[in-house]
């Protein structure tokens, strides 16, 4: 393949190549944002405020943590050292994997097909970048982008389910897939056929519990704010609701003056209200609303793709809506009767990629977060744990595997390889490995084998002690005086 | 219902019951883990004499005693690795708890291998019942006598709901990956790893494969040859060369192949006695299937030491091929046996190259007294881990991950790697319902003023920690110029 024959030059692993490769990413984000904008307005009617704060503040954050950090990530690593090992060279050496293959997603097009490429510079690979179809426009601004970065290292390959399928017959040496978990199957099944590890940001039904010991109007706002942006398509939006039937009139109530507050009264002429990515998704969101009571808007446009910031009351278990992951403006409400009743639902269905519990008892949410599981888990807001670069981000179960941000991308992109350099001397230590093989000699070895001292924390004893016998001298030399 | 589901089936039960989740739980597991290795040393002894010809001492140093020191580390130190993680906060974290928290994935799935039955398949255990994972043990069923120990025995010591096994052999294997798990821990080979992968994806279930290849070994004229050649003489005759991280064959100048071909006779004298095949330290091959298979792969090269076989024992001595190209068919497969061809190259360069035309290694050994060289050979070469003067005791290192890249697998573990990958490490964000103020600036209606102040909190992420400690550290250096100051004063 070309692209490994680029790899294999051995150009894309110097520190400076990498740094000037996220140079000249920043510069495509800075000088086409005009472009970008202007592209997410036409896929998914974000307004260019919007784009700007939710796919290239984070993406520009990204880009300057690698490059300020970078020749940390990529140094060797030391690691703790046992008796046998005290003379040696002990570390772990990260290094490029090769060929990398980023397939995007539509909802946030240039942020989840970006950030990875940011890790993968970085980590020193090869990339092959697939932007999805679905968000058309941006895909084609994507298209720029071997204008700014080395277009042999890094091609960008566009089309549809016929040109992924066909990448997916190449061989790789990682993966990176964000989609749905249908497609995600078919991503890891492909790469098996090469033993190529994969990372699959997926989705699900995020769910976010209100517990009745809590602020309800600063809750309901930042449900509100989460779940409505980019018009509910977002992969960790709250999905669904869970709140006891007493607050569910007040929940109702402070939602609708959260859209009021952020969407006026008619969402559909508001700049900053998004649509629905094309006509097959509106249709499969408006079907969902069967069976269910439309507690606030439902209005919708099929001409425009606009469906209405929506809420539903009293959603049943078995509803449509209940069925799938909405990514769309529905929010639907199930009562149920206390958080061990939330637990228990949560736990009946497949991890979520986050979930959100709100409530001022930190003993309501510990509890929660030790009795269920998801990739993320956020208290008292929604959203924002994304922003953590220190925060691994990334699903589990059918929500995904592997993670990514900041240095967890460098190193997931990375291969972390085990190096040990001892020397040609000392042989007489080694006698008691050797065949024939007797009782002393496995004596000997039990004892330097298994008496693994910490050599780190000797290190800090003796930094300890001299720190404090240097503070008693100090404080000598002031009394004798 | 099947012997398969009824196990998954039960672990999973007994998972969902949070009997896992307490550390006492874990820790007392692990204790009796260790005690079954030490109360059935006889037992698991006699298993490997008659599956391997593993020597009693030959078990304890190669299999039980790694064991052990994995327990005792994973016993020590699982308050540590289970404990919440804090993670950096940034300017608009300031007063939220922010940590990784490790959590059970689920019901786990060990699929073990048979060169080192228990160490390969106890070893992802410890991991997984340190993490609070349940999980199902599948023994390779090509090592009889082992298997058979470990589905009588074990079930005896630990939770046998909670870690059932299942023997058998590839159907049942293949019932088995019907079934959906929370992960799939395989060691073994290339292609029966791909199937492994293609069932787990069914699933979305994520995979550590612990594979192989032809892990190269390299040997610089500029280096002891003596010690280098008795390092890789032990290297590759242990278990009759069926360990996943044996030297596979040796690349050197062909000025000094004479010599190593002396040296490793030498050697090979020194552990195994003029007759190996007397000798109660010296292996056998698993089996009669292998035993053809590696005789097979002689065939066209030139024997320079020991070629003597007996299929009926599955004896084959500790033997070196001389002057192989690259060609022959002991080159095409990973040997599993007691075979060292050696391939003369002409210096370090066309070694590297030799090298990187080839799948990435599980290891790559460079044994050369040139720390120059060495370097260089790691910058340009990959593999799962790289030893330089010695051969397998990286394997005994806690602290450095052991894994595959490329063909030779993905994952790693080894001391708390093993609790790592057996873990969920799950992102917790814990923010109060106040200072909502703070939050205007992203909430619509966007104006531009809101996102330059969203530019300079997300943008700004300063490291608080590192700001604490320059911190500390004026406050000291206040405190010691005030009290030299004192002393000058006086």
């Amino acid at each position: 393949m070309e692209l490994m024959k680029a790899f294999q030059t051995g150009r894309s692993k110097p520190i400076d190549f990498r740094v000037q490769q996220l140079k000249n990413l920043q510069r495509f984000i800075t000088e086409k944002q005009k472009d970008i904008t202007d592209a997410l307005k036409k896929d998914l009617h974000k307004s260019e405020n919007g784009t700007l704060l939710y796919e290239l503040l984070g993406l520009e954050g990204e880009i300057n943590m690698a490059i300020a950090n970078l020749s940390v990530w990529m140094a060797p690593r030391p690691v703790a050292k046992n008796l046998l090992t005290i003379s040696d060279e002990v570390y772990i050496q990260p290094e490029p994997l090769g060929v990398v293959l980023i397939i995007g997603a539509w909802n946030y097009p240039i942020t989840v097909t970006l950030q990875p490429l940011v890790g993968a510079i970085a980590a020193g690979n090869a990339v092959v970048v697939k932007p999805s179809e679905v968000s058309c426009h941006t895909a084609k601004v994507l298209e720029l982008l071997p204008l700014y970065l080395d277009p042999e290292m890094y091609p960008v390959v566009t089309g549809g389910v016929p040109e992924t399928q066909e990448l997916l017959k190449q061989r790789f040496d990682h993966i990176f897939y964000t989609g749905n978990s249908m497609v995600g199957k078919l991503v890891m099944e492909a790469a098996a056929r090469h033993l190529t590890p994969v990372t699959l940001e997926l989705g699900g039904k995020n769910p976010c519990y209100i517990d009745k010991d809590c602020d309800l109007e600063i809750a309901c706002r930042r449900i509100t704010w989460g779940k409505y942006i980019n018009c509910g398509q977002t992969c960790i939006s709250p999905d669904y609701i869970l709140c006891e039937p007493s607050i569910q009139d007040k929940v109702v109530e402070e939602i609708r003056k959260s859209i009021k507050e952020f969407y006026t009264d008619d969402p559909k002429t508001f700049i900053d209200y998004g649509r629905i990515i094309n006509q097959r998704h509106f249709k499969r969101i408006i079907a969902l609303f069967e069976g269910s009571t439309v507690a606030i808007g439902g209005e919708n446009d099929e001409s425009q793709c606009y469906i209405a910031p929506t809420v539903l009351r009293d959603v049943t278990p078995e509803s449509k809506v209940m069925q799938e992951e909405i990514f769309g403006p529905v929010l639907p409400i199930v009562p149920i009767k206390g958080v061990n009743e939330a637990i228990q639902f949560i736990n009946e269905r497949e991890k979520p990629l986050a979930l959100y519990v709100f409530s001022s008892s930190n003993k309501v949410i510990k509890q929660m977060i030790s009795e269920t599981s998801s990739g993320a888990l956020l208290a008292n807001d929604c959203l924002i744990h994304y922003t953590i670069s220190d925060l691994p981000f990334g699903g589990v179960g059918n929500s995904g595997m592997g993670c990514y941000h900041g240095k967890s991308t460098f190193d997931q992109l990375s291969h972390l390889r085990s190096c040990l350099i001892k020397r040609l001397g000392m042989e007489q230590l080694n006698g008691m490995r050797y065949p024939p093989h007797t009782a002393e000699k496995l004596r000997l070895a039990r004892l330097l084998l298994l008496k693994q001292v910490s050599l780190g924390r000797v290190r800090h004893l003796v930094q300890a002690t001299t720190l404090i016998m240097l503070a008693a001298f100090v404080l000598a030399l002031y009394y004798v005086s | 219902m099947s012997q398969e589901q009824r196990a998954v089936e039960r672990a999973r039960k007994a998972f969902c019951t949070g009997r896992t989740k307490p550390l006492q739980y874990r820790i007392d597991q692990l204790k009796n883990l260790q005690r079954f290795i030490v109360e059935r040393q006889k037992e698991i002894a006699d298993a490997l004499k008659k599956d391997l010809n593993k020597s009693e001492f030959g078990t304890p140093l190669y299999e039980t005693m790694g064991l052990e020191g994995e327990i005792s580390l994973a016993v020590s130190k699982l308050a540590e690795w289970a404990a919440p993680r804090p993670a950096t906060k940034n300017l608009l974290t300031v007063s939220d708890e922010v940590y990784i928290q490790p959590e059970p994935l689920g019901v786990v799935l060990i699929i073990g291998a048979w060169n080192y039955p228990w160490a390969v398949t106890l070893q992802p255990l410890i991991g997984a019942i340190a993490a609070g994972n349940a999980a199902v043990i599948k023994p390779s069923e090509v090592c009889v006598h082992t298997s058979k120990v470990m589905g009588a025995l074990l079930p005896l010591y630990i939770d046998k709901e909670v870690y059932p096994v299942v023997t058998g052999g590839v159907q049942e294997t293949q019932e088995l990956l019907q079934h959906r798990f929370d992960y799939i821990f395989y060691t073994g080979n290339c292609t029966v790893g791909k199937v492994i992968m293609e069932a787990a994806a069914k699933h979305l279930t994520p995979v550590t494969l612990e594979l192989g290849g032809k892990s190269p070994c390299y040997i610089d004229k500029n280096c002891d040859i003596t010690i280098a050649c008795r390092r890789i003489a032990w290297g590759k005759y242990t278990n009759c060369g069926q360990t996943c991280i044996a030297p596979d064959y040796i690349l050197c100048d062909p000025s000094i192949q004479d010599r190593i071909i002396e040296e490793i006779k030498k050697s090979v004298k020194e552990f195994y006695t003029e007759d190996p095949k007397t000798c109660s330290d010296y292996g056998r091959i698993i089996n009669k299937r292998h035993f053809k298979r590696v005789m097979t792969l002689l065939e066209d090269s030139t024997i320079a030491m020991g070629g003597q076989n007996d299929e009926s024992e599955c004896y084959i001595a500790p033997t070196v091929l001389k002057d192989v190209k690259p060609g022959a068919k002991v080159m095409q497969e990973e040997i599993f046996g007691p075979v060292l061809p050696i391939l003369c190259i002409g210096n370090v360069d066309e070694a590297i190259d030799f090298i990187n035309q080839r799948e990435k290694p599980l290891a790559l050994y460079i044994f050369s007294s040139d720390n120059k060289l060495i370097k260089h050979m790691i910058t340009e070469t990959s593999s799962g881990g790289v030893l330089a003067n010695d051969c397998l005791v990286h394997f005994s290192v806690s602290s450095l991950p052991f894994g595959g890249v490329g063909n030779s697998g993905m994952g790693s573990y080894h001391g708390k790697f093993s609790f790592d990958q057996l873990s969920h490490l799950r992102g917790c964000l814990i923010k109060q319902l106040k200072m909502e103020g703070m939050n205007k600036m992203r909430y619509p209606p966007h104006t531009a003023k809101k996102l330059s102040w969203a530019r300079f909190f997300i943008l700004n992420q300063v490291e608080l920690s590192k700001l604490g400690r320059w911190a500390l550290f004026a406050l000291l250096a206040v405190v010691v110029a005030v009290i030299l100051q004192r002393y000058f004063a006086d």
